[in-house]
């Protein structure tokens, strides 16, 4: 079957399942259908900006993390305690807590706003510190290695979230994380308003990065991918070029992070274990295809959709048996889904273009033409893309 | 393996100072390992009981890891998941106990506890004979199931020749499609192979140990031995350390590349089923700790040196009354324990990379 064809009709199944199932439960209520679909695209778009940032450290640079919980957790747990106004009982302690003192602005009602604005950064400043961290410590390491160490920074750092107590409130997590906007409208048009505001902070990620991919900075990136040697003799700081793929895709995540944390309004340790937060991000890159961010995304909308979907499936008169094992049988699913899809379709739903620079393809474009003016013969076909 | 970076400054140490800076590094190394050891026997001598008990499972676990990756020249992931569906594996084959609807156990008509006298206690441990043959069957059976999984995934990876990432990837893949097989046929409960209070036993002059410790140090020192002599005195153990030195240089010399990395599997099937179910004896059977293993036993078996049997055995010890010792100081919650493996794994990856006897 054709690449794209299979895709679209993956992603026809997927939107399908998840406009029908909502419906049957229902009976035929269209609203249930919106309701069920509006936080879906929202959480699809949130992960996806943290599959990105996972794509900017695999896809483009070679990068093997493991740990991309870490991060994802750092984000959340940031944005929360910056964001959340100081803790006000005896049993719920964390860190922080600034909330409406950083509403400092006197206008525009940025109690709103400015918190967030304050919580996002600090989630993505957080994060690439520790990404800063772990990678003059770890990057110059071989990739098992590396893996081994973020999978163990991941680890450690979930321990310190429920060992130490009064840092994040330990096991019993936060809640009641403020949303962004959450004064200005009612609470059934916000959660438009807040998958408005996902879709606009992914569109503003995938610009970014596609941007930054596509510059000459970029394209160290994705050679380094390809052989560390040769760009290292061609005069490239190999190692800044990794820590700087490295930070900015842990940065992303960490904002996804943030997003993820206003969107449930509790964080807690046990939602970030190695599974949800590391392995499904990793199924969402490999499926979409890897050093593709519109795969990235196409990945995400899949594997969450497959997600939702088996939720949705508990909610069914199912034999007891089967509602049991729905939630095992979805992750062994989707952990042998990695197996085959790397092993049968390595490229992914949306494989990778082969692409050295626009700016090449144009010029050669144009001494193509020039070239058939002058001579009036077109000159063979000349190299469009490189490997 | 390229390291990614040019030097700027030429290495001018001659050959020989830097061998002797290596040697000394390596002897400081062990002489702090035996001054850890020889201080945790005179203050904490049951945490150091204990520690030699995990290490022992922890070294087995490694001893494992560091084969397939001497051979296959890939980092396992799988390893931690794969002790935890055999150990469950000989649950399932001793007891016959499946998990049904709500929580509660179906029970297979019939089972190796079935055996007459199969669950009488041997001299003072909790187990009887049943659990020796529920061990057996479950090596076996894990070994199969790892030879199909090479033969499926991993094979065609080699083939491909695809890089160290995407077997990392794909045997990760296989740790969750593992635990979560272990999670629909047994549940997310904690299980037990013996039910009750362990007997202990009073060593000699030392601190009173739980008799099946002694149990599994015993089984961790036979099976070790059984791998020493397999490596080093038969002809499949020559043939897959020649392709753990050159894989290349092995094919031109005739050994069946495909034979040894079958070898491999198998062994490492057994000590996994070994590992894996003497971990359960001594704790419990929990899905989730399969993952959480792999830190200590890469930890252990990177310490040793990578692709160095004796090593990971030694290293295994080493992770093990570490994590135990430590915890015990009371400077760290007993929360912390997997984060001890990872200190020293990041320890060693920094300092010392190539480990105590790695080349």
């Amino acid at each position: 079957m054709n690449g794209s064809k299979s895709t679209t009709m993956i992603v026809a199944a997927v939107t399908a399942a998840m406009i029908l199932l909502p419906l049957l439960h229902s009976g035929g209520s269209v609203s249930a259908v919106v309701n069920f679909l509006a936080p879906f695209v929202t959480t699809v778009a949130v992960l996806a900006v943290i599959a990105i940032g996972l794509n900017v450290q695999w896809g483009y640079t070679g990068i093997f993390n493991f740990g991309v919980v870490a991060f994802f957790m750092v984000g959340a747990f940031v944005a929360a305690i910056v964001t959340k106004q100081p803790a006000d009982s005896e049993f719920v302690q964390y860190v922080g807590g600034f909330g409406d003192r950083l509403a400092f602005l006197p206008v525009l009602d940025s109690q709103e706003w400015l918190p967030f604005v304050f919580g996002v950064l600090a989630a993505a400043l957080a994060a690439a510190l520790l990404a800063l961290l772990l990678a003059l410590a770890a990057l110059r390491l071989r990739e098992d290695y590396l893996a081994i160490t973020t999978i163990g920074v991941a680890e450690v750092l979930r321990r310190v979230t429920i060992e130490e107590a009064w840092l994040v409130n330990g096991t019993r997590g936060l809640t009641g994380i403020p949303r962004p906007f959450a004064g200005w409208f009612d609470a059934g048009v916000y959660k438009f308003v807040f998958l408005l505001l996902a879709l606009a902070v992914l569109a503003v990620v995938y610009l970014l990065v596609e941007r930054g991919i596509s510059s000459p900075w970029g394209r160290v990136l994705r050679a380094l991918r390809e052989d560390e040697d040769v760009v290292a003799a061609s005069g490239k700081n190999v190692f800044a070029f990794k820590v700087e793929g490295f930070v900015l895709g842990a940065a992303l995540m960490g904002v996804g992070g943030a997003f993820y944390a206003f969107q449930q309004g509790t964080v807690s340790p046990e939602t970030f274990t190695h599974f949800f937060g590391t392995f499904i991000i990793w199924a969402m890159l490999v499926l979409g295809g890897s050093g593709n961010n519109a795969g990235a995304i196409v990945g995400t909308y899949v594997i969450w959709g497959f997600w939702s979907i088996t939720l949705q499936l508990q909610g069914f008169d199912l034999p007891v048996f089967v509602v049991d094992r729905i939630s095992f049988f979805r992750d062994f699913l989707i952990g042998a889904l990695i197996v085959v899809v790397l092993l049968a379709r390595p490229q992914g739903l949306v494989p990778e273009r082969a692409r050295v620079s626009r700016w090449l393809e144009r010029r050669v474009r144009e001494l193509q033409q020039q070239g058939a003016k002058r001579e009036a013969t077109p000159v063979e076909s000349a190299p469009r893309t490189a490997e | 393996m390229s390291t990614g970076t040019v030097s700027s400054t030429v290495n001018v140490a001659p050959a020989g100072l830097r061998r002797l800076g290596d040697a000394a590094g390596s002897v400081a190394l062990f002489v702090a390992i035996g001054a850890f050891v020889a201080w945790s026997a005179l203050t904490h001598p049951s945490q150091l009981v204990v520690g030699l008990v995990v290490g022992s499972v922890l070294a087995l676990g490694a001893l494992g890891l560091t084969l397939i990756y001497g051979v296959l020249k890939f980092a396992h992931f799988a390893h931690g998941d794969a002790m935890m569906l055999a150990a469950y594996l000989a649950f399932f084959v001793l007891s016959g106990n499946l998990v049904g609807t709500r929580g509660t156990d179906v029970r297979l008509p019939w089972s190796f506890a079935d055996l007459p006298g199969a669950t009488t206690p041997i001299w003072r441990f909790s187990f009887g004979y049943g659990l020796v043959l529920a061990v057996l069957v479950a090596g076996a059976v894990a070994a199969l199931l790892l030879l199909l999984v090479d033969r499926w995934v991993y094979r065609p990876l080699r083939q491909r020749r695809a890089g160290v990432a995407i077997f990392a990837i794909v045997s990760l893949g296989v740790a969750i499609a593992m635990r979560s097989l272990i999670l629909m046929i047994w549940g997310p409960t904690p299980r037990f192979y013996v039910a009750g209070i362990r007997p202990t036993v009073q060593i000699l002059g030392g601190p009173r140990v739980v008799t099946d410790q002694l149990f599994i140090i015993a089984m961790a020192v036979v099976l070790a031995a059984a791998v020493y002599v397999l490596l080093y005195r038969t002809t499949a153990g020559r043939a897959m350390r020649a392709m753990a030195d050159n894989p290349d240089l092995a094919r031109v010399s005739g050994i069946n590349t495909e034979a040894v990395v079958r070898t491999t599997w198998i062994v490492s099937g057994g000590l996994i089923a070994v590992a894996g179910s003497l971990l359960a004896l001594q704790s419990q059977l929990k899905p989730e700790l399969g993952f959480l293993l792999l830190l200590p036993v890469f930890a252990a078996a990177i310490l040793g040196g990578i692709g160095s049997p004796h090593g990971a055995l030694l290293g295994g010890l080493v992770v093990g009354v570490v994590q135990e010792v430590a915890v015990s100081v009371g400077i760290l919650s007993p929360g912390y324990k997997f984060a001890i493996a990872f200190v020293i794994l990041i320890l060693v990856i920094l300092v010392r990379p190539r480990g105590l006897f790695g080349a």
